[in-house]
């Protein structure tokens, strides 16, 4: 299997800003990345260089083959991008836009209108891709965005938050797409998102971006697998988060426990046989537990364990 | 799913695509340009209206104001025009950025908004002249004079673009775009846009000698008022051409700046 993105030490710097650190990074052809982490992460930053909008200040980046750096035309004949903010113009009409996009691809007249078909069919906007874009709802751009990246069937596709701000209805219809792109039609699809269920659900491999490094990477399971089978959650009384800490920090069945504010989280390798060890600790320790939870890792948690920050504090 | 395959379109095709986006929008866009005609159509009837019986009663029989003051209206109304404020919408919503994601040459990006602008720029300078018409000018070079003023007026509107692209590409700040027109002030004031050469003394002599819409109004008068006086009117396409080079070469610059991706 081939890499379809590839990056080695992978850095941009704005000034005395470091927004991406040297990231390395491979994904394979076929394969949903998702590029995970919280705002300001250095996500965004990563899919400009990848997608030739950026020159890279440090390390090299190649994307279908192409080196990102020396060969920009040739990676941007290869890839759809749909950015952050729907990138349309409100004055014109989906049609129009699409038309345009498939214009300036070099394709013919009659591949034009097949392809325009083809994606109202995929992206289902209806009659209103005759009408200009400044009257669409927020979900009806985002799908047209994603339609504009797709006109010249691209091999890798570059999602940038492409959920962000929308209703639920709308998110299950872009994840659906985007299953669809890539079951179906073979596409490699790089996600950012900054939503855990999002990348949980679609991704094959998911890599955590913090402070513009790289710092984990594995399919969803392997991740959540790293910080133990279990979790017990403890919310704990205002101002006694350091004292529950100190209390279970000798019951032998805790294996790792995270704090942040009033909130403990152990990780334990059996949860049911655990729960009843950890509530006597804490009530031996004199701390008044408001909430005991017992519930298998997701990606926050991963990404607490690494950052030490909750990943949907900081999105939201 | 049919399979197509993306290619470079070529310079033709991707200039071609971005003008007849261009020209769809600004037909799009009235209110952009309606303020554009009213002005200069204002000033030249209250000038007319002020100055004529005090200018020609002071030059010898024959002298008409109202053809002195046509191409000052006319440069009035197609200089500063352009699509720029456009661009930076284009910039602010992320589609100059889309646009930028496919192979199209960078150049056409400019390009395309200026040949939509060309289009405007003849396009607003004609209703001008009519009103000239109308008001009982006689152009010396008929009809055919007629239409080389008109492309005269729109060669130097074209070539006064160059300078509110800059804005916008460098700023992407509709505000700062909006305030270009100040450039255009000493080009139109100081030169011999109320008072021919000969009435001018001073510093404001030596001003409207060095400053090239003299020699374009020079031009496009003497179309109007001798007949095709070629050392005037190639003085006027020179000015045309000093000014065009000056404003595409930093307009040019300026898209480099914002496409080399640093």
């Amino acid at each position: 299997m081939t890499a379809a993105i590839e990056a080695r030490g992978l850095a941009r710097r704005f000034g005395d800003t470091e927004a991406v650190a040297g990231v390395d990074l491979a994904v394979q052809s076929g394969e949903i990345y998702g590029f995970l982490g919280p705002n300001g992460a250095g996500k965004s930053t990563t899919v400009r260089i990848l997608t030739t909008l950026l020159k890279p200040t440090g390390g090299t980046a190649s994307v279908a083959g192409f080196d990102v750096g020396s060969d920009p035309e040739k990676v941007r004949l290869r890839i759809g991008v749909a950015l952050q903010e729907a990138a349309l113009d409100p004055k014109q009409s989906g049609r129009e836009v699409l038309d345009l996009q498939g214009r300036l691809y070099g394709l013919s007249k009659e591949e034009r209108l097949r392809r325009v078909d083809e994606l109202l069919t995929l992206v289902d906007i209806g009659d209103a891709i005759d009408r200009r874009i400044g009257t669409y709802s927020g979900g009806m751009k985002r799908r047209l965005d994603l339609a504009a990246a797709l006109v010249h069937q691209p091999e890798v596709l570059f999602l940038d938050e492409p959920t962000t701000g929308l209703d639920p209805t709308s998110r299950a219809a872009v994840w659906n797409e985007v299953r669809y792109l890539n079951q179906e039609l073979g596409m490699t699809i790089f996600l950012t998102t900054q939503y855990l269920e999002e990348a949980d659900a679609l991704a094959n491999r998911v890599g955590i971006i913090a402070h513009g490094k790289l710092v984990a990477e594995g399919t969803p399971d392997e991740l959540k697998r790293s910080i133990g089978s279990d979790l017990i959650i403890a919310t704990v009384a205002a101002g006694q988060g350091a004292a529950a800490a100190a209390a279970v920090a000798n019951v032998s069945v805790v294996e790792r426990t995270e704090q942040t504010g009033d909130e403990l989280v152990m990780s334990v390798a059996d949860g049911a046989a655990a729960v009843s060890p950890v509530a006597i600790a804490l009530s031996a320790g004199g701390v008044k537990v408001e909430g005991l939870t017992l519930r298998t890792p997701t990606l926050d948690d991963v990404f607490l364990h690494i950052t030490g920050g909750r990943l949907q504090e900081d999105a939201a | 799913m049919s399979r197509v395959h993306p290619r470079a379109a070529g310079f033709w095709t991707d200039l071609r695509t971005v003008s007849l986006r261009s020209i769809r929008l600004t037909l799009r866009d009235p209110e952009a340009f309606g303020p554009a005609l009213v002005i200069p159509v204002f000033f030249f009837v209250v000038n007319v209206g002020a100055l004529q019986k005090f200018v020609e009663g002071n030059f010898p029989p024959g002298f008409d104001y109202k053809a002195f003051q046509l191409p000052v209206a006319v440069v009035f109304a197609v200089t500063g025009v352009s699509r720029a404020n456009a661009l930076v919408v284009d910039i602010q919503d992320g589609y100059l950025d889309r646009l930028l994601l496919t192979p199209v040459r960078r150049g056409t990006l400019l390009l395309g908004l200026m040949t939509a602008d060309f289009l405007l720029i003849t396009s607003l300078a004609v209703p001008v002249v009519l009103l000239g018409l109308i008001l009982g000018i006689d152009v010396a070079t008929g009809v055919l004079g007629i239409v080389v003023f008109v492309l005269l007026a729109g060669l130097w509107g074209l070539a006064f673009t160059g300078f509110p692209y800059a804005i916008a590409l460098r700023t992407g700040n509709p505000t700062a775009v909006n305030n270009a027109f100040l450039l255009f002030f000493p080009f139109a004031f100081l030169t011999t846009a109320y008072l021919p050469q000969e009435a001018m003394t001073g510093w404001l002599a030596t001003a409207t000698k060095l400053n090239p819409t003299t020699y374009l109004l020079e031009g496009m008068r003497a179309i109007l008022q001798t007949g095709w006086e070629w050392n005037s009117i190639g003085k006027a396409l020179l000015a045309v051409g000093l000014m065009g080079t000056i404003s595409f070469t930093v307009a040019f610059r300026s898209l480099a700046g914002r496409v080399n991706r640093n």
